[in-house]
């Protein structure tokens, strides 16, 4: 019996070596979940000091985009570079280097701010918590409110709060899922903040929005993304 | 440096006359089964105690020992898998463990058969019998997950270690029972092997082996064919949506 | 990664899950009141009989102590997938198997916590005098509930994120239990009774290997099942 050998989606050959000075650089990256193809053959290079936008209609992938360069989720086929890391096989650097913040918070809910924030602290390694710490808190306005649990919290705190826990470290490459979800005036001025602190550093930032309003500053680049492919 | 993409590309059968042995063995297990069961049931003669009850080994202790050389196919199966990310291993694991399953079943209900004349009940906690249950539970779970398990990625991922797991322990599972039975002092099963036996037995169970090899290449072809169906469908979706987009 | 960091992250994971389990308070007494509740039944189901219920105390105990703590598992996942703090969990740096001897390391002590109160609970409903021998009890009830332990963390990181979670788990954990139970039962019962035959000694070799065998596999084979 012949059949055509399968393959996954269409794939450009790799023609082009990660460029240097490059933050991420992906070719040809696909991922599917069971039947559903949540990227498809996505091509993108971002530069250091870059700002990248990417808007698009629900579930278009824009957020596995970010979590597969997290290195959240390994790509089904494609090869991606984060700062020259390869994303499969030195999947553990680039997480030294890059900071997620997702749709969701990723907090526990039974625990206090002030809590959620050492447990990532000690987790990251973090030199000296306990200033980091009231600083993150002081930071995004949450300093009064830290021993209380983060279920009592509303959706805007949370997501500060989440902000904070970014704020911990330094990241060089800075991925933000919807960061303005749920935050007034004064938390959307912490986003933009952080994203001109981060490019003032020299990182780049890779953002996921539905619209572009609240983004104080230009866009190096911006991307729209339908079923799974960069247009 | 290639990506190791999921689904791979599945292959046809490497060589075609690999795919065509298999068909041979689909009529040589079968022949050979006869075979040696009517070497066993005609030619060997009936046991001392148990008379012709007792040719039921020629079926019960074959399929005993082929479940188990299943179940290691499962378990070296899942540890390339693990290894490789390979799918065809995970193919090949589920369709081992599926024909183990029905070794084992078959063990079970041969071995209750064997036992009401035998010793009066339909079960008995001896260490074979109990470990094969084991093993019967174990594989039914190995299954229950990837029936509860939509992505494909994910169920070979879990399956691989829940049969890794389950093929370590058990011989564990095997020793404890024995111990269990030995403390408790209880009489031991009759041998189940009388030297007059042993030819038959042997015949028996390479007569089974050929069959479960059989079944677990042909489980296995389905596998990838199913595979590939599913393969070629997301890709003439993921066609179809280019040439109109 | 260098120990100390990894043995850092251990215990942060292991410390945020107790106080996670802490917090809510009522999941802990939930379980330990159902782990009382079953060896009530199972006295039911047993009969009133001193000799009979002194003969099977040692099998229903350790059968309670599985029923209620299957339980236990699920909460330690439960607390990851609320908020979508798995995600965060899997990238922090670090190796994968921290997360696997944190979580083990806290359910061991929530699961400990538990025994506490049933053990003690059973001599007393199965009128079972507290025997000479009880250190060497409390190392098979060690080892026992670590093998118990290592399991239950490892598939209910599959399970509890499965659909039919809650027959999944006990589907998966209770074969891959049987020597656990086996030697565990066998060497209470024994040691409740002074140990005459010294059988004791080679039920709890049994758990160590046992724990030995499975604590090394779960930890080396954690990764693949917790990204996926």
């Amino acid at each position: 019996m012949s059949v055509p050998t399968a393959t996954s989606a269409p794939v450009r050959p790799a023609t082009s070596p990660p460029a240097s000075g490059a933050a991420v650089s992906l070719r040809g990256i696909t991922r599917r979940f069971g039947h559903k193809w949540a990227l498809r053959g996505i091509e993108l290079d971002v530069a250091l000091g870059d700002l990248v936008v990417i808007q698009g209609h629900n579930g278009g992938g824009k957020s596995t985009l970010l979590r597969v360069i997290a290195t959240a989720v390994h790509p089904t086929a494609g090869t991606g570079h984060v700062f020259g890391l390869d994303l499969r096989r030195d999947a553990a650097a680039i997480r030294e280097s890059a900071a997620l913040l997702g749709s969701n918070n990723g907090l526990y809910e039974d625990l206090s701010a002030r809590e959620n924030l050492q447990f990532a602290a000690r987790m990251l390694g973090v030199a000296d918590a306990r200033t980091a710490i009231a600083a993150a808190l002081e930071h995004v306005g949450l300093t009064s409110e830290s021993d209380e649990r983060v279920r009592f919290y509303s959706s805007g705190m949370q997501r500060r709060l989440a902000l904070a826990r970014l704020m911990l470290r330094e990241p060089r490459l800075l991925l933000l899922d919807e960061p303005f979800n749920a935050l007034d005036a004064d938390g959307a001025e912490l986003v933009n903040a952080l994203i001109a602190s981060t490019r003032g550093r020299g990182g780049a930032v890779l953002i996921v929005l539905h619209d572009d309003a609240r983004l104080t500053q230009r866009p190096t680049a911006s991307y729209t993304m339908t079923q799974g492919r960069l247009t | 440096m290639t990506a190791r993409a999921f689904p791979q590309k599945i292959t046809p059968a490497p060589h075609a006359f690999l795919l065509s042995s298999w068909h041979i063995l689909g009529l040589i297990a079968p022949v050979a089964l006869i075979a040696a069961q009517a070497f066993g049931v005609l030619l060997s003669p009936p046991d001392r105690d148990m008379g012709h009850l007792q040719k039921i080994m020629y079926v019960h202790v074959p399929a005993a020992w082929n479940a188990f050389i299943a179940f290691f196919i499962v378990f070296v199966a899942s540890v390339r898998y693990l290894w490789t990310k390979d799918e065809h291993h995970d193919l090949l694991a589920a369709a081992a463990a599926e024909a183990g399953a029905v070794l084992t079943a078959l063990t079970l209900m041969l071995g209750s058969i064997w036992g009401r004349p035998t010793w009066g009940v339909w079960w008995t906690w001896d260490a074979r019998l109990t470990s094969t249950a084991v093993l019967l539970m174990i594989f039914a779970s190995y299954h229950a997950l990837r029936a509860f398990t939509e992505d494909p990625e994910r169920r070979a991922r879990w399956s691989a270690a829940v049969g890794i797991f389950g093929a370590l322990n058990v011989p564990i599972v095997y020793m404890s029972v024995r111990w269990w039975r030995t403390i408790h002092q209880v009489q031991s099963s009759p041998s189940t092997v009388d030297p007059a036996y042993a030819w038959g037995l042997r015949l028996n169970a390479i007569a089974v082996l050929l069959l479960l090899i059989y079944f677990v290449a042909k489980r296995y072809e389905i596998a990838r064919i199913e595979r590939l169906v599913e393969v070629h469908r997301d890709e003439a979706a993921l066609r179809s949506e280019v040439a109109h987009a | 990664m260098s120990a100390m960091a990894a043995w850092s992250r251990v215990r942060a994971i292991a410390a945020k899950d107790l106080v996670a389990e802490r917090r809510a308070k009522a999941n802990v007494v939930a379980v330990t009141a159902f782990g009382a509740l079953t060896l009530l039944v199972f006295g039911f189901a047993v009969g009133p009989d001193t000799a009979t219920l002194r003969a099977t105390a040692a099998g229903i105990l350790w059968l309670a102590v599985l029923f209620s703590g299957v339980l236990v598992f699920h909460r330690s996942y439960q607390l990851e997938l609320e908020g979508g703090a798995l995600e965060t969990l899997l990238l922090y740096p670090g190796e994968r198997w921290e997360i696997f001897a944190g979580k083990l390391l806290a359910n061991l002590c929530v699961i400990l916590l538990v025994e506490v109160v049933v053990i003690p609970l059973s001599l007393v409903l199965y009128s079972v005098a507290v025997p000479d021998t009880w250190p060497a009890l409390l190392s098979v009830v060690l080892f026992g509930t670590i093998g118990f332990v290592t399991l239950g963390t490892f598939y209910a990181a599959m399970a509890s994120r499965s659909r039919s979670r809650d027959v999944l788990l006990p589907l998966l954990l209770f074969p891959m239990l049987v020597p656990v139970l086996l030697a565990a039962s066998e060497g209470s019962a024994a040691l409740l009774v002074g140990d005459p035959m010294g059988d004791a000694g080679t039920w709890l070799r049994l758990l160590v290997v046992f724990d030995v065998i499975f604590v090394l596999a779960s930890l080396f084979v954690f990764e693949h099942i917790i990204e996926a």
